[in-house]
């Protein structure tokens, strides 16, 4: 698999107090365990099984991805922002990786 | 031949425009906008002329998807195929090969020298040969870099068509066909009128006969190329030209032909000229 990396989008303004939607995206093959190679041996399952978001240390969602989910996995959520601070993103591979992307944000 | 059957597949024809439009009020939305980010117009219906006698109009793919596919490809974060495009333009970088080149050491930004080539492909190299981009890309990897060859549907390939095809979004499809292409062109055309495989159907048998009706739970389009290489969803990866040409063939049960046969870089260059004047779409997204 080509590097694994995570992507994340977040509107260019809000005030205080505004919930926002944060958009992710990672790419990545979310290989299912269900199939079977050209040999007829079952591929193993290499998936993401968890996505966190915290703002400021507060979690704002913690999810459990399961192995219907298709390759390079979008997730999108509202997050209510009350200030300035910076988002954590955290996604859980199933062979222990953790990719990390922080994001700034600033209310105007 | 097909001039003889003229009145025929005009009639046809207007026949499967009425159901088309019959269903506009749905998907797929004939009157709907390709709008990329907000900002960029693309051409998705350009008018027919003598390349296509058969088709009132020519219309985009993306014109006969779901609102929800639709918009995933209006929004360059949501559009899947970015991730082939951002894959792409690191391999433009990397050096590569015993001479230890890279794309950019030669052709610089590619936002620059690759501008238009999509738009232009498959297209007559020096020797007078046609030759769709999966073999520009491999002739300077071997003669350039002294690399090793991609295959023609590797993941290295298709993030590399992918990068290229994107300097060209926008810009229309503009393809030669007279002088020393037009054998190649005929060769096209022939091949989309020929029926093949135990369903006996040609290319122009769905696409051009009954684009807009179902061909099990999805939208026949009208076979346009212009959004190519396109991130299937249900393959969950970019298709080339000739993969999809390949699977349209199968779909006919017939034997297909190779990605990178002759014959599909002639068939390549013929739906090519079907679509002049509508956008590169650069990477599009579909089902």
């Amino acid at each position: 698999m080509t590097e694994v990396r995570p992507r994340i989008r977040l509107p260019r303004r809000a005030s205080a107090g505004d919930s926002i939607v944060v958009k992710t995206l990672i790419n990545h093959n979310m290989e299912s365990g269900q199939r079977r190679n050209s040999a007829g041996e079952p591929i193993p399952r290499q998936i993401i099984n968890r996505f966190t978001c915290e703002f400021n240390g507060v979690m704002v969602i913690d999810a459990a991805l399961e192995p219907a989910i298709s390759a390079n996995p979008y997730v999108e959520f509202e997050a209510l922002v009350d200030g300035n601070g910076e988002f954590v993103f955290n996604w859980y591979d199933d062979n222990g990786d953790v990719y990390t992307a922080t994001e700034a944000f600033e209310v105007s | 031949m097909q001039h003889l059957k003229t009145a025929k597949s005009m009639a046809l024809a207007a026949a499967c425009m009425a159901m088309f439009t019959g269903a506009a009020l749905a998907d797929p939305d004939p009157t709907a906008e390709l709008v990329i980010e907000g900002e960029l117009h693309l051409v998705t219906r350009a008018p027919s002329d003598d390349l296509t006698p058969y088709l009132p109009e020519r219309y985009s793919g993306w014109l006969f998807r779901t609102e929800t596919t639709r918009n995933l490809q209006m929004d360059d974060f949501e559009n899947p195929a970015m991730i082939a495009v951002e894959a792409g333009a690191d391999a433009w970088e990397t050096a590569e090969g015993t001479n230890n080149q890279s794309c950019m050491d030669c052709h610089g930004d590619a936002e620059d020298s690759m501008a238009g080539v999509r738009a232009g492909m498959p297209h007559l190299n020096d020797a007078g040969v046609l030759w769709s981009m999966e073999d520009y890309v491999n002739n300077c990897r071997t003669e350039r870099m002294d690399a090793e060859a991609w295959g023609w549907n590797s993941g290295d390939m298709r993030n590399m068509t992918s990068y290229i095809s994107m300097q060209s979004r926008g810009m229309p499809v503009d393809v030669e066909i007279t002088g020393d292409a037009a054998p190649y062109w005929e060769q096209g055309r022939d091949m989309y009128y020929t029926r093949y495989g135990q369903l006996e159907l040609s290319c122009a048998s769905c696409h051009e006969e009954s684009y807009g009706l179902m061909i099990r739970a999805d939208h026949l389009s009208q076979g346009q190329i212009n959004g190519f290489p396109t991130y299937r969803l249900k393959n969950a990866g970019m298709v080339s030209i000739h993969n999809r040409f390949r699977g349209c063939i199968r779909d006919t049960r017939a034997e297909t032909f190779a990605m990178g046969s002759d014959e599909f870089r002639a068939l390549e260059l013929y739906v090519a000229s079907r679509g002049m004047g509508l956008s590169v779409e650069g990477v599009a997204v579909r089902p």
